[in-house]
């Protein structure tokens, strides 16, 4: 897939806003991009680095589609202005998974048919992984928890909370298995 | 790809230029240069979500977070301070505010969901805009209504001929710090002040604190002796999961070995434009014990001098009616304590 130069870009910065410099980390790869001053993490992220599993939903901090980790912590890309993300370690669903495959919640996800329209499973799959780490066997009521802060309208949450039980499972039994962050 | 600016759809911030001042003097010194064009950011939780709605249009944003001396969580001098940009998930799961301060770690916990908790600050909470059905809506929707009171038109859609706005207090914390006696400092241009949470407040939707546009929220600060009173935090939303609340009661009480209480203070809060100090309640349980008699007519004391109006979209009499409900929740939480 060829990467489109994003579109509209260049007006913007040109009539409405100053662009700056900003050194990001995102997925392990250093970025040094020009961005408009007042972009969030979620527009860098999406129209600037062209990496579109952060999903824009409500755009005000409702929804949690655009759920990212930075230095671990779940956080709302949507919400979060593009320089606050400097110097931090940004990990995004495009970083969950490595040469050697899937994450086990990527994984588990597929198997227990955890996503359906799947708009909100890139968020959801960064809060869960964020929780595997600080929680590697949680409780339903920690995962209840933990995914709070992400809508989902289609599931019902039943097989997702199954999937991140079965992905905290497999972590735990293959001491091999990549840990998010 | 989705165009930039030709997608009228999604929510986009106004321009602004983002400052991120070390030191608070630093920022104070950025807020004066660009005063009157300038605002704080700490999470960004409230200010973001309200920038994209033209709520404010700010060309400066003073970043907050990057400050050293905003943050810690400590017991210094008989208090416990709180730096003000410490996370609200800090404050609901440090071990100090969960020895002393067990209502105002639950507090925390149940504001908004975890991502929003991981972003805002205790003194961004404290700083809170208050919100209203007619005031935090895109500006498409706002225009359409002619605007309103709060912002940028002349007429209360809530009260209809009101010249005041009833936008409400929606914070979670601020009730739990007014019946612990806590103290906001506060650095501007004109030096450092120090607000009992208590008196923080005004009875203006528009500008409901004492903080003045240059001023920062530097530390909130409990005096440990409130850790000895008994605790409870009551909350009312629509979903248990994210939402603001529809109504918020806070109870702090001396009460002595034997169960008899010597001093009792409550604090509603989501009704009105500033947090409500119940009235009358210490007339009531000084003195007695907190039987089912006392709690009920605490409760029916609070009913009384509770009236929201329609500024949040849940119907106001059934949120008046949860009133005594949520403070017989508390109160009973409290007996527990």
């Amino acid at each position: 897939m060829t990467l489109q130069p994003p579109a509209g870009l260049a007006t913007l910065s040109a009539m409405s806003s100053t662009s700056e410099i900003v050194r990001l980390t995102v997925n392990g790869d250093n970025h040094a991009v020009g961005v408009p001053t007042h972009f969030t993490l979620l527009e860098t992220l999406r129209y600037v680095l062209g990496l579109t599993g952060s999903k824009q939903g409500c755009d005000k901090g409702d929804c949690g589609a655009c759920t990212v980790l930075v230095d671990g912590q779940p956080t709302l890309a949507c919400l979060t202005p593009v320089w606050e993300a400097e110097g931090k370690q940004v990990l995004t669903v495009e970083g969950l998974a490595t040469v050697d495959g899937p994450h086990p919640l990527q994984d588990a996800f597929d198997v227990h048919g955890a996503a359906q329209c799947g708009f909100c499973t890139p968020g959801i799959l960064c809060s869960a992984a964020a929780l595997l780490q600080r929680s590697p066997r949680p409780t339903r009521v920690e995962i209840q928890e933990a995914l709070a802060g992400n809508l989902c309208r289609c599931t019902g949450y039943t097989k997702i909370y199954d999937a991140i039980e079965a992905a905290a499972v497999a972590q735990a039994g293959d001491g091999s298995s990549q840990a998010a962050g | 790809m989705i165009p930039v600016e030709a997608e009228p759809d999604v929510l986009r911030l106004p321009p602004f230029r983002y400052h991120r001042p070390g030191t608070v003097a630093e920022a104070v010194a950025l807020m004066g240069e660009h005063a009157g064009n300038a605002m704080f950011v700490a999470g960004g939780t409230d200010l973001i979500p309200n920038m994209k709605h033209r709520l404010f249009e700010p060309g400066h944003l003073v970043a907050l977070k990057g400050i050293g001396e905003l943050r810690g969580i400590r017991e210094d001098a008989g208090h416990l301070r709180i730096g003000a940009s410490e996370t609200l998930t800090s404050v609901a799961t440090h071990l100090d505010v969960l020895r002393s301060f067990p209502a105002l770690a639950d507090a925390a916990s149940h504001v908004a969901g975890p991502q929003l908790r991981n972003a805002g600050t205790i003194g961004g909470n404290l700083c809170l805009d208050t919100r209203c059905t007619y005031y935090n809506q895109t500006e498409f929707w706002r225009e359409a209504l002619g605007y309103c009171l709060k912002k940028d038109g002349t007429v209360c859609h809530v009260t209809k001929v009101g010249k005041k706005c009833v936008a409400a207090h929606s914070a979670d914390t601020p009730p739990v710090l007014m019946t612990l006696d806590a103290v906001a400092t506060l650095v501007g241009p004109e030096g450092v002040r120090e607000v009992p949470v208590r008196d923080f407040f005004v009875t203006d939707g528009i500008l409901n604190t004492l903080r003045g546009p240059g001023e920062i929220v530097t530390e909130v600060r409990i005096p440990l002796v409130s850790a000895q009173k008994k605790q409870a935090y009551a909350k009312l939303r629509q979903r248990k999961s994210i939402d603001f609340p529809l109504l918020t009661v806070a109870i702090a009480a001396d009460i002595e070995g034997d169960g008899t209480v010597r001093s009792i203070e409550g604090v509603v809060t989501a009704l009105g434009s500033r947090p409500r100090v119940l009235s009358g309640w210490g007339d009531t349980a000084e003195g007695h014990k907190l039987d089912d008699g006392i709690i009920n007519e605490l409760a029916q004391r609070a009913h009384k001098q509770c009236h929201p109006l329609e500024n949040i979209t849940v119907d106001p009499e059934w949120r008046r009616a949860m009133v005594p409900v949520y403070v017989r929740r508390a109160l009973e939480k409290l007996g527990a304590a």
